[in-house]
């Protein structure tokens, strides 16, 4: 398995990526603040007002490498993107299953389920770790109740059907959510979901998470050659990557929650990290991006074992097998597509 | 890439293994994905052809374009020495990864087309192993014309039913630069994913 390669993270405002012979160097006020060798790096992901010379461009584009502008707050803007290459075979297989109920079905009921079921390992492993009885309780309770949408799931003939245990499940999981929160439950309570803006820090910083994984999705799909906008589970819509939107579901709980958990646990992030603005949208500052950026990018370099594939690998590199596995089964080589999961 | 045309290259992936070339010509799967791109710009940079020229009286071309109409195979030679007229190819190896079978196929390949390209007859060629640093002549009699021809009908069955075949699974695997991308043992044991995919919707805790 190869080696995972960094994501050049540029969270400093105002800062200048040039290309430099085989060296991207990033300038800030005129002084080389980081030199990589591009070959070391799988991609760029800029936030916010970074400045990137034209053949920084080029190169990152030439070589199939990523480059995304996000805003300061992690949201999509724009990608640079070099010539479409790979495999018209599998983009036709892909659009082909899509007016194919049956793989429709099998392929959004089994993410479905690989996300139920890390979902309820991430509950499970909270239940592990605390010593509140009450606590305990209610995680146990969602987990049986996450293990009844497992079975109800199985039996769903239609994708409304799918979406409806999907979104159920989403509601109960993140109802005892604060129950895995330890440290500064008043400041981190999670009022409901709330993504646009988000209103409370904990939402801020799932909703970060987020969208840093959700780059990497693209990329993974994009890397095997799949097309990023056309999804199973998640509705088509202009400008919307319905695919690494499904693909990315197995990976929310045990990649971006428990993360965001773990920094907030472990007081890596404090309620000082976030900014709020008038009328009441939260936002992570300066600072927090800088932190949660760096874990990110630390977790992804931690290993785990692949319980299907039986290989120890980089938890960056799930999305890419994930998405390589979900090619396969579109290609007929796979009878089903089996979604990671989490032990 | 035409389908009607063959590279050489293939015919040597074919022979290792059918799914490989498959991959790499009708899935168009990179052999370099973006992890091993600096793997591959090392390999170009000391892949650059020399100037071609003359060396001890021989005259030698490097990096030379090869076809063959009849066949429908287009490639490029390594190394061609001219002995007199008669043209005399020699691919350089890096490894000792394929058998020797793949090799003498290419490069009867090879023959096949400074053939037609010159006119002349190629009884000859040889194999340069980089490690050994060591020449091995390969004679192209009627058997390895004959296997040449049989191996080109069967790529162009392949591409042209654009089918890929199942992975052979075995020790070729482990030397095989595309086994993240055809994952063959996810693949041919399909009994695991009847499992998993059963499981999928149980409840097991550990
Ligand atoms: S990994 Fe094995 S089955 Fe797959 S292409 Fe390579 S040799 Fe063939």
């Amino acid at each position: 398995m190869h080696q995972l390669l960094n994501t050049l993270y540029i969270t400093t405002e105002g800062a200048y990526l040039h290309l430099d012979h085989d060296t991207l160097k990033v300038e800030v006020e005129k002084e080389t603040k980081l030199q990589v060798p591009i070959h070391h790096l799988g991609g760029v992901v800029c936030f916010g007002n970074v400045m990137v010379s034209p053949f920084a461009m080029h190169r990152c584009a030439e070589d199939g490498r990523f480059m995304v502008l996000l805003d300061r707050n992690g949201r999509f803007k724009a990608r640079v993107e070099g010539p479409v290459s790979g495999n018209v075979l599998l983009r036709k297989a892909q659009h082909e299953a899509m007016t194919n109920n049956q793989i429709t079905i099998s392929i959004a009921k089994n993410i479905v389920a690989g996300k139920i079921q890390n979902t309820r390992q991430v509950i499970l492993r909270g239940a592990r770790d605390t010593d509140d009885q009450q606590d305990v309780l209610t995680l146990k309770a969602t987990a049986e109740s996450l293990g009844g949408a497992l079975s109800r799931l199985s039996n769903c003939e239609d994708l409304d059907q799918i979406r409806g245990v999907e979104g159920e499940s989403a509601r109960t999981y993140f109802g005892s959510f604060d129950k895995l929160v330890r440290e500064d439950r008043e400041s981190f309570k999670l009022n409901g979901r709330t993504r646009r803006p988000p209103l409370d820090r904990m939402n801020a910083l799932i909703s970060f998470i987020y969208a840093l994984l959700m780059n990497d999705c693209v990329a993974a799909a994009e890397g095997v050659g799949l097309d990023p906008q056309m999804g199973f589970l998640h509705a088509l819509r202009p400008g919307r990557a319905a695919l690494a939107l499904d693909l990315m579901e197995e990976f929310r709980s045990i990649l971006a929650d428990r993360l965001a958990l773990t920094l907030v646990n472990r007081r890596q992030i404090n309620k000082n990290c976030f900014i709020e603005r008038p009328g009441g949208a939260i936002h992570l500052n300066d600072e927090g991006r800088k932190e949660v950026v760096i874990a990110y990018q630390k977790r992804k370099q931690e290993e785990i074992l692949h319980p299907f594939l039986e290989q120890k690998m980089p938890i960056g590199l799930i999305p890419h097998v994930q998405a390589r596995l979900l090619a396969r089964t579109l290609r007929g080589d796979m009878e089903e597509y089996i979604p990671f999961l989490y032990r | 890439m035409d389908e009607a045309t063959i590279p050489i290259s293939a015919l040597n992936q074919y022979t290792y293994c059918s799914r490989r070339c498959a991959l790499i010509h009708v899935e168009q799967t990179f052999e370099e994905n973006i992890y091993t791109m600096r793997g591959r710009d090392l390999h170009e940079r000391t892949d650059t052809p020399e100037e071609s020229g003359w060396e001890d009286g021989i005259r030698i071309e490097r990096a030379l374009p090869l076809w063959n109409n009849r066949l429908g195979l287009i490639g490029k030679a390594d190394v061609v020495e001219f002995h007199g007229e008669t043209p005399y190819p020699v691919e350089y190896k890096h490894g000792r990864l394929h058998k020797y079978e793949n090799d003498d196929l290419q490069l009867c390949a090879q023959a096949l087309c400074l053939e037609e390209m010159t006119g002349q007859p190629v009884p000859r060629g040889a194999i340069f192993h980089h490690s050994s640093r060591s020449r091995r002549e390969v004679a192209f009699d009627h058997e390895l014309h004959n296997l040449v021809e049989i191996t080109i009908k069967a790529i162009r069955g392949m591409f042209s039913s654009k089918t890929i075949p199942p992975p052979v699974n075995d020790a070729r695997c482990r030397n095989c630069s595309l086994q993240e991308a055809c994952m063959p043992s996810a693949i041919a044991e399909q009994k695991r994913t009847r499992l998993l995919h059963e499981n999928l919707f149980r409840v097991i805790d550990p």
